[in-house]
């Protein structure tokens, strides 16, 4: 009781406040896990129970990758998602090279374009988009998957404040060395940024890893398919109202992006913290 | 080696003026200093001689090519900036290799991969490698190479700064306040060894402080720059005894020269604070003000001007004594050599000058000429102090 009584009314408050919030946040993927290894006849069972009577789990993972060929979304996810942060790095980079540290006629209204178009939501434009891919003949294809992404415009406007508090003798001490502008970006302003590519890279990574809405627009081949898209498929086509090997599958979809986010947490909270207090 | 020459340069940012026509001209192996205060246009100097910055009108020349245009690194000079902008995610030798690599190496060459595999850039390596631990050695720094500039003391990199300038061997080296990051007991130990890197090298140094202290202990020649403009231009002790402006006397010499407020008489004669004073000019009568530096002030009975003391300073070899008199704005600072002989703060006092120490200025600032008039019509009254 005595311990209890030093704890303030309002830091209890807080916390309870806080616990719940998380629960909802958690819920959804606690019952993905239930699910998944739970046998069918127990989903449908009308008592509430979030531990198995019967721990089905190996049976529907087994079934999930007998059903798709998860290996291959896994595959195309992957390809997908480097290709769109590298491409979107060869463009930000020395986009926001220019924004934070060249002087030239209009840059600030270029900018400011460049804040605006963040506001487009890309639903906006995805049937120009799409007819653009079309003319172009390259739809249901991996350049129609990655093509649209490479400049992020969100990635310019994060790397431009982050090379905004590089401090500019450093350029001019590369200049004085003898490195190109492009040279400097690479070799000088890249290195410095490490933590705002990091951070970038998580955004620009499960956003894409995660798109549901463009893979499903561009694509038909089922070889091409993200791992969003393979699921849904799943869903209709292959596994009918089987809960369980589908929830596997969320479950073996979702895996990368939360190992890479363990790896990466450090990373990613000291990114985050970088450009929120610049 | 190069001699440096600034033909009446002009530059203007955003509609300001900030270089108002400079012309200067500085020798081959010079250590010349350009100081004023902050925000009077000597890095904007430094910058466009460097060619980070372009001038507005008006050119350079390095050893008598023009360099307009030249981009910075092919102008071969090397700078010093106060930041030491060293590479942060480079080690001390890759920080200081780099100036070597992007002259040495072609840009397949230094390609991250395909460069390893190439045998002439290994030759190339051996010779950087060779370079970079001369200079390591002669700057007393080769412990240091593997470090990042981030495990070092701000000595450190200041060195490591200085070390990438030299490795190049450039015409002629740039210092934008390289010191004033350093603390004081530092900034006087690198002034030394600046100096002395100097008569090592005897290349042109172009050395910008607003330290005058640095530019009177370090130089050759010191230019002084005030509102983007070079006022004087001259040796050390020239420019200190010889002020040709106010805004240089004022600005050269710690504490800061006496400025009393004077008037020239009809008769040719100077007054200060309703004084006679025993010197002349042939200025045409009027305002005017007559400056004496703190070493020149004489304490003692015997003098014409009278105040109290309002605050001593005591350094331990010598001593400042603030004296507030009527009609001035500021205390008269006077330099008392023997500290042991202080007056308590409060006394009254009397003080002077003789009138050799008398640099008088005009309304608008420009020296006038002073002379003592030959005729001693009394004896010297400092003579006792």
């Amino acid at each position: 009781m005595r311990a209890l009584g030093r704890i303030h009314p309002w830091s209890a408050v807080r916390h309870v406040l806080l616990l719940a919030g998380a629960l909802v946040m958690l819920i959804p993927f606690i019952w993905m896990l239930s699910t998944a290894s739970k046998p069918q006849t127990e989903i449908f069972s009308s008592d509430l129970h979030l531990i198995p009577y019967h721990f089905a789990l190996w049976d529907n993972l087994k079934i999930a990758f007998a059903k798709a060929d998860l290996w291959r979304y896994l595959l195309n996810g992957l390809i997908v998602t480097i290709l769109i942060f590298a491409l979107q790095v060869l463009v930000a980079l020395p986009a926001a090279y220019a924004f934070a540290k060249l002087r030239f006629l209009g840059r600030d209204v270029l900018f400011a374009l460049v804040v605006f178009c963040i506001l487009i939501p890309p639903q906006a434009t995805a049937i120009p988009v799409f007819l653009l891919l079309h003319k172009l003949g390259v739809l249901d294809s991996y350049i129609a998957l990655v093509l649209p992404f490479t400049i992020s415009v969100f990635g310019i406007f994060l790397m431009r404040q982050f090379f905004k508090t590089v401090p500019d003798d450093l350029i001019d001490a590369a200049r004085m060395d003898g490195i190109s502008e492009f040279g400097i970006v690479w070799r000088v302003m890249l290195p410095t940024a490490i933590p705002a590519v990091t951070a970038f890279g998580i955004f620009s990574v499960v956003a894409h890893w995660n798109d549901y809405f463009w893979p499903l627009i561009v694509l038909n081949s089922e070889h091409l398919q993200t791992p969003p898209l393979a699921v849904a498929h799943f869903r209709n086509n292959e596994a009918g109202t089987n809960y369980g090997p589908l929830m596997a599958a969320a479950m073996v979809i979702i895996a990368p992006l939360v190992i890479a986010f363990l790896f990466a947490q450090r990373r990613f909270i000291e990114g985050i913290t970088l450009t929120g207090i610049k | 080696m190069a001699e440096i020459g600034i033909r009446a340069l002009h530059k203007a940012f955003d509609g300001a003026d900030v270089l108002k026509g400079v012309d200067l001209t500085i020798e081959d192996g010079e250590f010349i200093s350009l100081v004023g205060p902050s925000g009077c246009g000597k890095s904007t100097l430094l910058r466009i001689i460097a060619g980070l910055e372009p001038q507005s009108s008006g050119e350079i020349w390095i050893d008598g090519a023009n360099a307009d245009g030249v981009r910075p690194s092919a102008r071969n000079l090397a700078m010093v900036f106060q930041s030491y902008a060293l590479y942060p995610h480079l080690s001390v030798f890759d920080n200081i290799a780099v100036p070597l690599r992007m002259k040495r190496l072609s840009a397949l060459e230094r390609m991250p991969l395909i460069g390893r595999l190439m045998p002439s850039r290994r030759r190339a390596e051996r010779t950087i490698r060779e370079d970079v631990e001369r200079v390591a050695g002669q700057l007393e720094i080769s412990p240091l190479l593997k470090r990042k500039p981030g495990q070092l003391s701000g000595g450190q990199r200041q060195r490591v700064a200085v070390g990438r300038a030299i490795v190049r061997q450039p015409r002629a080296f740039l210092f934008d306040e390289p010191l004033s990051n350093l603390d004081a007991k530092l900034r006087v130990h690198m002034r030394a060894e600046i100096a002395q890197l100097h008569r090592q090298l005897k290349t042109t140094f172009i050395y910008v402080t607003h330290d005058q202290a640095e530019a009177m202990t370090m130089s050759g020649r010191i230019a002084v720059m005030i509102g983007g403009e070079l006022i004087q231009v001259g040796a050390p002790a020239a420019v200190y005894d010889d002020p040709q402006d106010i805004r240089v006397a004022e600005f050269i010499g710690t504490p800061k020269i006496n400025a009393f407020p004077a008037r020239v008489r009809s008769d040719g004669r100077l007054e200060a604070l309703g004084h006679v004073l025993h010197a002349t000019t042939p200025s045409p009568a009027g305002e005017c003000r007559v400056c004496v530096r703190p070493e020149r002030i004489e304490l003692g009975a015997s003098g014409l001007l009278s105040g109290t003391v309002v605050h001593l300073e005591n350094l331990g070899s010598e001593a400042f004594v603030h004296i507030g008199s009527a009609g001035m704005n500021a205390p008269v600072v006077a330099r008392v050599n023997d500290p042991s002989q202080l007056p308590a703060i409060g006394a009254a006092i009397s003080y002077g000058f003789a009138p050799e120490a008398i640099r008088a200025f005009d309304a608008s600032g420009k020296r006038i000429a002073t002379s003592v008039p030959s005729r001693i019509e009394r004896p010297r009254e400092m003579a006792i102090v």
